[in-house]
């Protein structure tokens, strides 16, 4: 079934081409999930503090947050990569390359992270919120150490999908001038008319979104 | 020690308190009884400023609830501690952590945490449950983890939101004994907001029966159980029973005869009434479907049907045709304490 010295051909992309852009799309992910679930928590934060069910329910505030978030995650990710590319040059110095990506990336998963936190923490009983209130808690506090603490599992697995979803997200980036798998299977497999490289991307992504569930589907177990 | 003047509150176009008057001595027990919607609950919320009030006065402590806010409520609430009706348990906490939970966020030194969880775990009952976590619990350990939780901070005052409501009447037995004896140890001032009679009876000294956001009665619970105003029979459930008080109630209970015979008899040595059987003979078991009449004064009428409803007795009121079963046994007295022999549930 496969001619002699096919494996030496594979190996030669795989070493040279796919390898390396393994090491690129994980640093894209990592990074931009890292600094988007900074921002996602701290916009999370005040849109439970100012939401209409909030602690500080304030209506003008959390119609400005809502709709930041709302508008963001009305992009594709392929055109905000390309919208926001004047800002990226301004930033990064550059629009190409993993460096680049991280910034549109991150701008991208923000919002969606906000969406995730805030959707677990409002998960959280009212009438726990209402005694952790009576005891005298602050409203930092009850967020920090009743909402959050109570919904450490959901988080992790909103994380997980968001973290999942961000995968396609880098490769898509591929199409606009960022590195990684994406760029690999599309460039040197893709439009190369070489199915070995498309298909070996394509099996690398799919193993890393079964590694990304496990761990994640493994920490939530864990933390519950 | 708690004196609510004129107090009016509303959500929307929804007024929940209607310029309710209430004063709750210190020391006491104090019940807040109501049906759902009464106002009740935001009534003892309005107490320690989970909610504000729109106009009147609610004056806890010497203290204006109204005029406080920020850190000054935070610090005010630190006095009050609060019980509710699902717990409110941290799930992903054991007990210690529940319990230390106010003292964490007050910054108390964890030696003295660690001290006073202990002790209120004694206090409660519950010391070999500290490292459990609440799912592990049952509802009535998990109220004593919330009871200990709201103590921590040494309250002067301490608010019971339907507290027993999600137990069952001997779990509900043993709060109430619990709450009893913190209230004597401790000399806080409870004040115990719910719709079941049974607990306002075996808890509270004195009452006030809540309708339409307003008190409707007030005074101690023998003078209010013995004046029977309309506002008891309405919470009770017994709709317009009208006037009366001395004419004579029948009722029909729904039960096999040989067991109705011995229920009677002992029913009516406990409650010292005067119990006549109008139809059927006890002592002949026959095919009757219709049960057994009796008839008593109206006046023992909360009695026999708290001793009915605690005995899983369904019955039937002959003026009514209405059928009673013993769903309704929250509504009514002290009657789990008896178990007659003999009744299995499984005839009813």
């Amino acid at each position: 079934m496969i001619p002699d010295g096919y494996w030496a051909y594979w190996w030669r992309y795989f070493d040279g081409i796919i390898a390396p852009s393994i090491g690129a799309t994980l640093r894209m992910l990592s990074v931009s999930m890292l600094f988007s679930f900074i921002g996602g928590f701290i916009l999370a934060y005040f849109l439970i503090l100012y939401g209409p069910q909030g602690l500080r329910p304030d209506r003008s505030k959390y119609r400005v947050l809502d709709f930041m978030v709302s508008s963001i995650r009305s992009f594709p990710i392929i055109i905000l990569i390309v919208a926001i590319s004047p800002i990226t040059r301004m930033v990064v110095g550059t629009t190409i390359g993993e460096r680049a990506a991280i910034l549109p990336l991150t701008v991208a998963a923000t919002p969606f992270m906000a969406r995730i936190i805030e959707n677990s923490l409002r998960g959280v009983d009212r009438q726990l919120i209402e005694a952790a209130r009576s005891f005298g808690a602050s409203d930092f506090q009850i967020i920090m150490k009743v909402m959050v603490k109570e919904s450490v599992p959901m988080i992790v697995a909103g994380t997980t999908l968001a973290t999942i979803t961000y995968l396609a997200a880098t490769t898509v980036a591929g199409a606009v001038g960022a590195g990684g798998l994406g760029a690999v299977a599309l460039n040197y497999g893709y439009q190369s008319f070489n199915n070995t490289v498309l298909y070996t991307s394509v099996m690398i992504l799919f193993i890393m979104v079964l590694i990304i569930q496990r761990v994640g589907d493994w920490l939530y177990k864990k933390i519950l | 020690m708690i004196t609510a003047r004129n107090l009016t509150k509303s959500f929307g176009d929804t007024h929940v308190l209607r310029g309710l008057d209430v004063h709750i001595e210190r020391g006491g027990i104090y019940g807040l009884a109501g049906r759902s919607g009464a106002g009740k609950s935001t009534l003892l919320r309005c107490i320690n400023g989970l909610e504000r009030y729109d106009s009147g006065s609610l004056i806890v402590d010497g203290i204006d609830v109204k005029t406080l806010s920020g850190k000054a409520m935070m610090a005010f609430r630190k006095n009050i501690g609060m019980v509710f009706q699902h717990f409110s348990l941290l799930e992903r906490l054991n007990v210690y952590d529940n319990v230390a939970l106010p003292l964490r966020c007050w910054k108390y030194k964890s030696a003295f945490i660690d001290r006073k969880v202990r002790d209120l775990l004694e206090i409660v009952g519950i010391p070999e449950k500290i490292r459990q976590r609440p799912r592990e619990l049952s509802g009535g350990q998990k109220q004593r983890v919330a009871i200990a939780r709201a103590l921590t901070m040494d309250p002067h005052i301490l608010l019971c939101d339907e507290a027993t409501s999600a137990l069952d009447p001997k779990t509900s037995k043993a709060i109430i004994d619990l709450l009893k004896q913190i209230n004597g140890q401790m000399e806080i001032t409870i004040v115990f907001v719910t719709h079941q009679m049974s607990v306002i009876r075996g808890l509270c000294k004195e009452i006030a029966i809540i309708e339409n956001g307003k008190v409707a009665v007030s005074g101690t619970v023998e003078d209010v159980f013995r004046q029977q105003p309309g506002a008891l029979k309405n919470l009770i459930g017994e709709g317009d029973a009208g006037p009366g008080g001395e004419g004579m109630k029948t009722i029909t209970l729904l039960l096999p005869r040989e067991i109705a015979g011995p229920l009677i008899a002992r029913m009516a040595v406990q409650l010292g009434c005067d119990l006549t059987i109008q139809g059927g003979d006890p002592l002949l078991s026959g095919e009757d479907p219709e049960g057994l009449t009796i008839s008593f004064p109206e006046k023992d009428r909360l009695g026999v049907e708290g001793y009915l409803a605690g005995h899983n007795v369904a019955w039937k009121d002959a003026d009514t045709q209405n059928t009673r079963s013993s769903d309704r046994v929250d509504a009514y007295g002290k009657a789990y304490e008896t178990q007659v022999p003999g009744i299995r549930p499984d005839l009813l």
